[in-house]
């Protein structure tokens, strides 16, 4: 009995895990090390199983042919609405954002729905993987990083909590959002705006307090009283440090306030959608080892005097800095346009192969999945790119993908509606 | 004063004296692409060649191997518009963006450091006809009067859809009415109906004892004699059909279809219909109306026949139009001087200015962006620009003032601060 469901297991997971294929003469940029001009790759069983110059098909392996064309690995959009979020203005398509102040007991991946027009359209730019972000009031839930392929979310499922999301509290008399946007709601006066800001930090500090309050009670004798409160529980991993926090903070005041509060509670985070560091926080956070998602760089800067490029040549300071950092989008529509996002950023200095690695292997080791995914290596999962150009461009079309050795559709709505009226007789 | 220290202005290059930038990679749209020079004179192009003589007193800027192209030009902005909406009425053609320009913008700097050098500032799409619209180009330091492109062609902004149709819709807050219309029946009705009264009005206008002016329907008489051009926001072809029906039944035609997301369903009516196409590289979903988009639109329509351009809609967009044109390359496969194109002589021909702009040939205004790579790579950004022959954005220049601007900004920040405390001492009496 026990051998039948081990030899079913293996059935059912290497039908999911695609064919053994050669991918023969392609220039390969395997991110974690230089680039080879020619190469071929050999997948088996999902994974990468041999890169070398010269590799003997064995009968009945397909053939790819490389020649003239660039393979990468598929890139990792670390932010996103993708599969929570369809037509913006239509409240029934969006599970983005749920009531409430804490709700770290949620998981933003059984709520994305496979068929979203939005997942084919992001992957066939060349996203493989893609952290489903949840959104709302200050503990928001916990992300989960999911490949950009499966009939169900359980099969695209790359780590079901890969952080928890904290959206930190802040101090803002013109409505600003954590991450981006137009200014919302009437302008409060700074006095009002400080009050409701050191109201919304207390709630979060005493929200910390009563998890732990809850953990020591959990851990001492006589627990027998005890009734399991699911937030509070869903808290554990973040205090005992095994679950990290994403913490989203757009400018300097709340970087610092959030860089002082995970200080306090001696806690695991990465920062994200930050818009501005100075020269103290950057030390800091290079100092405390901390990453850094980066929000889309082709945006407006803060304020109405600063440079025009000041958020082009944000990448460029961090990577001066010796900060890791990824880049992402924080929405489903445009989470296709990571490449470029990320390819802003070279004009106002940061090197390409340092823009390619925040979109790759960087974010892999941000969520802790850098011995799955991110590179091209011998024993890492088969999730690859091939495009007729530079990954980054605009220009470049992608050829063919794989997520675990899987060939992926590159048909998309945008592609179908295309051929359709393309089809139109004049 | 709040913006006055960021006001650079333009660094002239001595109006008097011509300017030739050589060893330039030119990309003139018109002509392919040129190594060689440009010599502008009067603020014009007076010749482009692989070599130019210079003329004597001429001043001569080194491009260094970089590329230069026609300034871009986006078919729909609100920048520099200090109010964009009249969204009280269902047609409110009597206001214009003309008596709300606001030189100081900060966005007019931006999208000049994007390459960006004219633009068509909308009213916006909260009525079926909305305002005037008006034509400017990017001459940050100029006043209002100093933007505007003389001689450009007026227009007028009409809406289709959810915008218009939102105000009809929405559960009126108290003290405020809904407002007429809701569905897109009602659209239409309110642009027949306007064009009626306007007809109407032109032809009383002609008798011995004409009426008074009309501020109302002026603008719409001007849209049936040709006078003025009409930009409609649309997104669905039934909307788009519809317009163009109504348009053939008064007799007057639609300059350009903006948004237009499924233009690509009715590329074949709006060809016939003569109209142009004024489209996002790749936005969608954000509404209803937005979910048949495809980031094919661009090409499609090309392909069957409309003059195309690509907008931004967008203070940020309208800053790299340029990577947003190399969308049509890849979703359509448009060829790079097509790509240019959508956002540089086809917006000047839907803008009816293609004799001034759009393209480097000699006679037109010496309006160019000279980028560090070529313009559709995302690795090359902005480093100078001209405007009728005049240098209004330059990157080292911008670089070099960055010190100087903090220590001016703080200066006005601690003036501020002083004559702050000075306010709250209290006031003396006097009696």
């Amino acid at each position: 009995m026990l051998k039948r469901s081990v030899w079913l297991c293996a059935v059912v997971s290497s039908a999911m895990l695609g064919e053994t294929f050669l991918i023969k003469d392609v220039a390969l940029h395997p991110v974690t090390g230089p680039d080879v001009p020619v190469t071929s790759v050999l997948v088996r069983d999902g994974l990468v199983a041999e890169i070398a110059l010269k590799i003997a098909a064995a009968k009945g392996v397909k053939v790819i042919e490389g020649k003239g064309l660039h393979l990468y690995p598929g890139m990792i959009n670390s932010a996103t609405t993708l599969g929570m979020a369809e037509i913006g203005a239509v409240r029934e398509t969006n599970d983005v954002a749920e009531l409430g102040d804490f709700n770290p007991q949620l998981r933003s991946l059984i709520a994305v729905n496979p068929s979203s027009e939005h997942i084919p359209v992001a992957r066939a730019n060349g996203i493989t993987s893609a952290i489903a972000l949840p959104n709302g009031g200050i503990i928001a839930g916990q992300a989960g990083l999911m490949h950009l392929d499966g009939w169900t979310w359980e099969e695209m499922d790359v780590k079901r909590s890969a952080a928890m999301h904290l959206r930190f509290p802040v101090l803002t008399t013109t409505g600003t959002p954590a991450v981006g946007g137009r200014p919302v709601g009437a302008r409060p006066s700074f006095a009002e705006a400080k009050r409701r800001h050191e109201e919304m930090l207390s709630k979060l500090r005493l929200f910390f307090e009563d998890a732990r309050r809850y953990q020591k009670a959990k851990a001492g004798t006589g627990t027998a009283g005890l009734v399991v409160d699911r937030k509070f529980e869903a808290m554990l991993p973040v205090l005992e440090g095994r679950q990290q926090v994403m913490v989203t903070a757009a400018r300097n005041r709340t970087i610092s306030e959030a860089l002082e509060f995970a200080k306090r509670e001696n806690i695991k985070i990465v920062l994200a959608g930050c818009r501005e560091f100075t020269p103290e926080l950057l030390k800091e956070i290079k100092a405390r080892n901390i990453a850094v998602i980066l929000p889309e760089t082709l945006a407006l800067p803060l304020d109405e005097d600063d440079p025009y490029d000041a958020i082009y040549s944000l990448p460029a300071e961090l990577h001066r800095a010796g900060i890791l950092f990824a880049f992402a989008t924080f929405d489903s529509s445009a989470a296709r346009n990571l490449p470029y996002q990320a390819a802003a950023s070279v004009p106002f200095g940061l090197e390409r192969e340092d823009a390619l690695k925040a979109v790759t292997i960087n974010a892999a080791k941000i969520w802790g999945v850098d011995d799955k995914i991110g590179s091209v290596e011998k024993g890492k999962w088969a999730d690859l790119v091939l495009a007729d150009g530079d990954l980054l461009e605009t220009r470049t079309q992608i050829k063919m993908m794989w997520i675990r050795g899987k060939a992926v559709d590159l048909e998309t709505r945008h592609t179908k509606l295309s051929d359709r009226y393309s089809a139109r007789p004049n | 004063m709040r913006y006055s220290i960021l006001f650079l202005g333009a660094v002239a290059w001595g109006s008097a004296a011509d300017l030739v930038i050589q060893n330039a990679k030119i990309l003139t749209v018109a002509n392919g692409r040129i190594d060689g020079a440009i010599l502008i004179r009067d603020g014009k192009i007076a010749e482009v060649a692989a070599k130019v003589l210079v003329p004597q007193g001429a001043e001569i800027l080194d491009a260094g191997g970089m590329y230069v192209m026609p300034g871009i030009i986006d078919c729909h902005s609100h920048l520099a518009a200090e109010s964009i909406n009249e969204g009280s009425v269902s047609v409110s053609s009597m206001v214009g963006i003309e008596d709300v320009l606001d030189p100081g913008d900060i966005a007019i700097h931006r999208a000049l450091a994007g390459g960006t050098t004219t633009a068509n500032v909308l009213h916006g799409s909260a009525n079926s006809i909305g305002g005037k619209c008006q034509v400017i180009k990017m001459r940050w330091g100029k006043n209002a009067a100093g933007l505007k492109f003389e001689g450009a062609k007026p227009g007028i902004k009409f809406a289709l859809g959810e915008n218009p149709k939102r105000r009809g819709q929405q559960a009126a807050a108290p003290g405020v009415t809904s407002r007429y219309p809701a569905t897109r029946m009602g659209v239409e009705d309110v642009i027949r109906e306007a064009f009626l009264e306007a007809k109407q009005y032109q032809a009383e206008r002609k008798t011995a004892s004409p009426p008074r002016r009309n501020l109302k329907l002026e603008p719409l008489v001007e849209v049936l004699e040709g006078k003025r051009q009409v930009h409609a926001h649309c997104y669905r072809a039934d909307e788009i059909l519809m317009l163009i029906r109504v348009a053939d039944e008064m007799g007057f035609k639609i300059r350009t279809f903006q948004h237009v997301l499924e233009g690509y369903k009715v590329a074949k009516e709006i060809a016939a219909h003569g109209g142009g196409a004024s489209t996002f590289s790749d936005w969608w979903s954000y509404k209803v109306e937005a979910f048949d988009a495809t980031p094919y639109n661009a090409a499609i329509m090309h392909k069957k026949g409309v003059v195309v351009s690509v907008n931004s809609d967008s203070d940020e967009l309208i800053r790299h139009l340029n990577n947003e044109a190399a969308k049509t390359m890849k979703y359509g496969g448009l060829t790079e001087d097509e790509a240019l194109a959508m956002v540089t002589i086809n917006p000047a021909k839907q803008l009816e200015i293609e004799s001034r702009v759009g393209s480097i040939e000699v006679g037109k205004d010496a309006d160019l962006a000279m980028f560090d790579a070529h313009p559709l790579s995302n690795y090359g950004k902005v480093q100078k620009v001209f405007i009728d022959g005049q240098l209004y954005f330059d990157r080292q220049n911008d670089l070099a003032q960055r010190a100087e601007r903090e220590v001016k900004k703080k200066a006005l920040l601690d003036k501020a601060k002083r004559e702050r405390e000075q306010d709250r001492t209290p006031p003396r009496r006097t009696e």
